[in-house]
């Protein structure tokens, strides 16, 4: 749409026909709800050339007609009426639903996907409010803008709206700016990618005690009510703050992840780890309360502990498992912590992150392969981005490494009942003060 | 007891079964105003013209746009077209590659979207 409506060449964008709802809703939005689109099937991925020859020669999917006469067509046919229509519509939100008993509202916001198919706390008034005098903030303050995907629109939400998604997840209003601060960061926890992305929140410094959170024992479960609804407060408020999550619309994963339930969402065990605290890596105080945010949480690999002998080769092991357009995120017991410093004298985290860096590694022609290195990184090397550019002089044999080193964290958890440990494929988005909006 | 009992009776709402009606909040977010933005004008023809394949660096869409260069070879050779790539990744504006394709190109096909 760019280069038709900014740039005055008629244009046809070709996409594959899952895609159709999508399409269309993203024209409709960005003003151009007539852009010409033609389909063809899914998918294009891995499709020789003669298949991909048959799609061409032969008919769109979602019209049935040839998909060349389609292409040629959307650029040569003269505009209709409804072309030249001027679509100018101010959508609006209303502040209350209309009333109705329990099961009626509960019906209600099940039909209009505003939950995750769990019964919710219907967000009265009364709630609401009890909500809203946890913080100092209006309620009528912007918090900030937040969208499924890129080639969406943002939409943006006051402090009242997420008081009234917190509610509807069951959090105390103790909880409150906790799940503001992670409104705040505009990461959605509902990203609508096909490759069925999940969010990870991470609680560090005094507000943890505060409010009860876990980082011990069944910390990443079921097991605390903190972690437990500030979480489901996360993909309730983005899916709901962001303009829906709805498969086929506005999310488009095509497996799902059960990680969305909770967004992962935990308190670090700062008191039993050896290093720094993750919000202190990222610019905090000590003192301060933070809560940081990941994407991602596709895939997750684990083992317990190090052993003494061949504990490089297990963890090189585990990474070369990853996907390497997803980045590494350690998710230590504090007994492995511990075993990290014994084994390798990782002393600090960053000696760590260090050895994580250098020994991530595999061949440049095994790495530049990867369908998704191909989709996201490559380009970026051909553009002359470092280091990505430097990466792709290496012969298909040399070893390159697998992620840089700001991509990669690591966070301690667990009761120490023993020392399993994961490595989380979990990209580290931002930091965001609790105290600001306590 | 429910979830949902255990917190009406802690922020003391009542009880629904009698039936009374509750008075809730809209939990959605405020979408932004919808602009309308104008095609470019049609072409009255493709004959002659440059028509500029974009390549997106998604999935496999140069080797389909490829096969779409040589239907266009094949069934209507009078129309030149141009094989170009996006300078980076998809998810970037390239005002760069949008300037060449307006200044060289009468039309584009941008492929493949998802």
């Amino acid at each position: 749409m760019t280069i038709d409506g900014k740039y005055g060449v008629p244009t046809v964008a070709i996409h594959t026909n899952v895609f159709e709802r999508v399409v269309r809703s993203v024209a409709r939005v960005n003003g151009m709800p007539r852009a010409r689109a033609v389909f063809v099937p899914q998918p294009v991925m891995g499709k020789s050339a003669q298949e991909l020859r048959a799609y061409v020669d032969g008919n769109d999917p979602v019209t049935g007609r040839p998909v060349m006469q389609e292409v040629i067509e959307g650029l040569t046919r003269p505009f209709d009426a409804q072309d030249l229509e001027k679509v100018v519509y101010e959508r609006t939100t209303p502040r209350m639903v209309n009333a109705g008993t329990e099961d009626e509202l509960q019906q209600v916001f099940l039909e209009n996907n505003w939950t995750d198919k769990l019964p919710i706390v219907l967000p009265t008034e009364q709630r609401v409010a009890e909500m809203l005098a946890h913080t100092s903030h209006k309620l009528d303050e912007v918090v900030g803008h937040m969208r499924p995907t890129q080639f969406r629109e943002y939409w943006e939400y006051t402090v009242e709206k997420v008081a009234v998604n917190a509610v509807m997840a069951g959090a105390r209003p103790e909880y409150f700016p906790v799940i503001l601060a992670i409104a705040a960061s505009g990461v959605s926890g509902r990203g609508s990618t096909t490759s069925s992305a999940a969010a990870m929140a991470v609680v560090n410094g005094p507000v943890r005690h505060e409010l009860n959170m876990n980082c011990g024992t069944g910390a990443l479960g079921p097991y605390n009510h903190a972690n437990a609804t500030i979480g489901r407060a996360y993909g309730l408020l983005s899916q709901n703050l962001q303009g829906g999550s709805e498969p086929g619309l506005t999310y488009m994963g095509s497996q799902g992840n059960n990680y969305a339930y909770n967004c992962i969402t935990f308190a670090e065990n700062e008191e039993r780890s050896p290093w720094e605290p993750l919000h202190v890596s990222h610019g905090f105080k000590a003192s301060d309360s933070a809560v940081s945010v990941f994407g991602g949480c596709r895939h997750t690999a684990f083992t317990l502990g190090l052993r003494e002998a061949h504990w490089q080769d297990h963890v090189r092991n585990m990474l070369r498992g990853m996907d390497p357009r997803e980045h590494p995120t350690f998710v230590l017991d504090p007994i492995t912590a511990r075993q990290f410093i014994d084994r390798g004298g990782f002393d600090t985290k960053d000696k760590l992150i260090d050895w994580i860096c250098n020994n991530a590694c595999m061949p440049a022609g095994e790495y530049w392969d990867y369908q998704l290195i191909q989709n996201y990184v490559y380009p970026r090397a051909t553009y002359g981005e470092e280091p990505y550019a430097s990466m792709l002089k290496a012969a298909p044999d040399e070893m390159i490494r697998m992620f840089q080193r700001d991509e990669i964290e690591v966070v301690v958890v667990g009761g120490e009942t023993n020392g399993y440990w994961r490595i989380f494929g979990a990209s580290y988005g931002k930091t965001v003060s609790v105290d600001e909006w306590r | 007891m429910s979830v949902i009992d255990t917190e009406l009776q802690r922020n003391g709402a009542r009880a629904t079964e009698d039936g009374a009606l509750l008075s809730v909040l809209n939990p959605m977010g405020y979408p932004p105003r919808v602009t309308p933005k104008d095609m470019a004008p049609r072409l009255d023809t493709l004959e002659g013209k440059r028509v500029f394949l974009v390549d997106c660096r998604f999935d496999d869409a140069d080797i389909f746009l490829k096969q779409m260069q040589t239907w266009f070879e094949e069934h209507l050779p009078g129309v030149k077209t141009e094989l170009i790539q996006l300078s980076s990744v998809y998810t970037r504006d390239d005002p760069e590659t949008w300037e060449k394709i307006k200044s060289n190109g009468d039309a584009a096909i941008v492929g493949v979207g998802h």
